[in-house]
């Protein structure tokens, strides 16, 4: 702190104010969002842990014997045959525990890792504006929903290529589609699956405004995904099951059909949205209205 | 400021500003009143609502009661007009531990919308010199020692121009080189026209870098004003040693001056007991003079073995208001 002031001090008083007119589209926040978010060792090391699934299956498949038809998840005997089916594989197995745990963790995270780290207060006063963080936040989460599914179709297809032949698909419906054709129906399921993980980014991003405790908001957003599927299996309560977050999750077999099934994607959709409102609303009730004392 | 404060108004004013935690109110009705282009001391002991007041000043909390008006505009209603004028450190320094200082500040400046992207590099690289940081800028925080974070806090809020500097507890952690650098750029900041309120719970600091300053106690304002005015408002005291205690009581009863109640940890000594008693406060003008006292003692045949008077520092006032020792305000 040299005490020699510095040569520009007759600009400080002038723009003072002329600073408070908005200058900038304000897309700043978003972009450090996602620098933050994806720069940072935790993000890395979730996506190399969804990357590792793809990658322990098709090994595994390769160094055992070959799968006797019908046994283990969908898809799994077919890898030898075609290593384009390590992505099916490890897509349908990432969804029911690894997604919504890498998706907790960030949706968790949101706004009471802010807190948790006192700069929650310093975002605020700077001022970000409480709508526009929460919709940065809730923008970056997403983000991150549609990185993960990416991440282990992209890698389940190059390991795949990798260690075993590439061929044309053969579809659910029986069709059979070219391995550029069947890349991009990858990439379809990817995009199923993140837009399947917008709802529970909401539930997050809510639960994520409770607390300055982050592992409590993750925890608690993970559990939700579990006891979502848990009541999914309870013939009990089906009249529940439709209105189910995870309902469709596993749907997306019919991204695997030719032509392509849309109707479990719409109404997955509208689902989500659903979710995606009401605890939106909710996180902005309580975001707005709270008292910042972290 | 070349072009002056927008008005000759107050930069802070509050009128019966409260919060309630449940039961208790950690600020109890507080009238600040902290005028254009002065450095303000805020001060008061641990627990005492400093911190919470300045949380509602910056719209961090929302008041149970009262109003906050920041640079002439009520809060938090024009919360997105009036803080890009305000820089603020709020209770401590708190920063992304696995960004480089560097990084922490360019996160924050585009937090806000009105701060120019074009700008951002070179405004982050002045901060940074301002407060002897260049050459740790690239270095993670996470490897930052307290005080090299609480000047990262320092230049974070002065990444823009600023109108208004809210400064809580500034030197918390610096050591006295720190201190004293933190001082002078409180100094060359005011020299520009920036109103500074800076709180702490070290009366010797708002002692040297302070024109005027508050003080608060369990959550009440209890003293406010130009620092010069706060010395002054402290009270004289007379202090007896006699071993005539009861004349002297008399005395000094007739006299108009009521003697304190004995110090209960002062033991009876041989020579005589000690009788204070208050001669002046700010309120109230001295009846007596010092030396008429000692003569109406003397005719009244009581024997002086010693005599005092005692002029408060602001420093007995600070603890006289707020209370001493470890008993944090509850």
């Amino acid at each position: 702190m040299p005490s020699s002031l510095p040569a520009d001090i007759p600009e400080a008083a002038g723009t003072a104010r002329a600073a408070a007119a908005p200058r900038s589209s304000g897309l700043s926040l978003l972009a450090s969002e996602l620098k933050v978010l994806f720069g940072r060792r935790r993000t890395g090391a979730l996506l190399l842990a969804l990357a590792a699934i793809p990658v322990l299956i098709a090994v595994a498949v390769k160094v055992s014997s070959a799968v006797p038809a019908g046994r283990g998840p969908a898809f799994l005997d077919r890898i030898t045959q075609n290593g384009l089916f390590v992505a099916f594989t490890a897509m349908l197995v990432s969804v029911p525990l690894f997604m919504p745990l890498a998706v907790g963790v960030v949706a968790g995270d949101t706004i009471a890792g802010e807190a948790n780290l006192g700069t929650l207060r310093y975002l605020l006063v700077a001022p970000a504006g409480r709508v526009r963080l929460l919709l940065v936040k809730y923008a970056g989460a997403l983000a991150f929903c549609i990185v993960a599914p990416l991440t282990v179709g992209l890698a389940g297809a190059a390991i795949g290529a990798a260690l075993f032949p590439v061929g044309p698909v053969t579809l659910l419906s029986g069709g059979v589609v070219q391995p550029v054709e069947a890349a991009l129906r990858i990439v379809l399921i990817a995009a199923y699956l993140a837009v399947s993980l917008a709802g529970l980014s909401a539930i997050g991003l809510f639960l994520s405004t409770l607390t300055v405790v982050p592992v409590g908001a993750m925890a608690a957003t993970v559990v939700v995904s579990v006891v979502s599927q848990v009541m999914d299996q309870l013939p009990q309560l089906e009249w529940l099951h439709p209105w189910l977050f995870s309902h469709y999750w596993l749907g997306f077999g019919d991204m695997l059909r030719q032509p392509v099934l849309w109707d479990s994607f719409a109404s997955n959709a509208l689902l989500q949205a659903g979710y995606v409102a009401v605890f939106g609303a909710l996180a902005y009730g309580r975001f707005v209205t709270k008292d910042i004392l972290s | 400021m070349g072009d002056g404060p927008v008005t000759d108004g107050l930069a802070i004013e509050t009128h019966g500003l409260s919060k309630h935690f449940g039961q208790q109110a950690a600020v109890d009705s507080v009238d600040l009143a902290v005028p254009h282009g002065t450095v303000f001391g805020f001060l008061g002991p641990n627990g005492s609502g400093k911190t919470t007041t300045i949380r509602m000043l910056l719209g961090l909390a929302a008041a149970s009661a009262g109003t906050v008006n920041l640079l002439g505009r009520e809060m938090p209603d024009n919360l997105h007009e009036v803080l890009p004028r305000v820089g603020a450190l709020v209770e401590g320094p708190a920063f992304y531990p696995f960004l480089s200082g560097a990084a922490n500040l360019h996160r924050l400046d585009s937090a806000s919308p009105h701060t120019v992207p074009g700008t951002r590099k070179a405004r982050v690289q002045r901060a940074l010199e301002r407060v002897g940081l260049e050459h740790a800028a690239g270095k993670r925080v996470h490897a930052y020692s307290l005080g090299m974070k609480q000047r990262l806090g320092i230049a974070n809020a002065l990444l823009s121009p600023r109108e208004l500097l809210v400064l809580d507890e500034p030197t918390n952690g610096l050591d006295p080189q720190g201190t004293r650098e933190v001082r002078n750029l409180v100094r060359s900041l005011a020299h520009q026209g920036t109103t500074i309120f800076v709180s702490s719970h070290l009366l010797a600091e708002v002692d040297q870098m302070c024109t005027h300053a508050a003080v608060m106690s369990a959550g009440k304002l209890v003293a406010q004003g130009p620092l010069t005015e706060l010395r002054q408002a402290g009270s004289t005291r007379l202090r007896l040693v006699t071993p005539d205690g009861g004349a002297a009581r008399e005395v000094l009863g007739r006299l108009g001056l009521v003697p304190e109640p004995p110090d209960p940890g002062l033991q009876a000594q041989p020579d005589g007991e000690t009788i204070a008693v208050v001669l002046e406060t700010a309120a109230q003008q001295a009846a007596v003079l010092p030396e008429d006292v000692v003569r109406h003692l003397v005719q009244a045949g009581v024997r002086v073995r010693g005599f005092a008077v005692e002029r408060e520092s602001l420093e007995d006032r600070f603890v006289a208001l707020t209370g001493e020792g470890f008993d944090v305000a509850q």
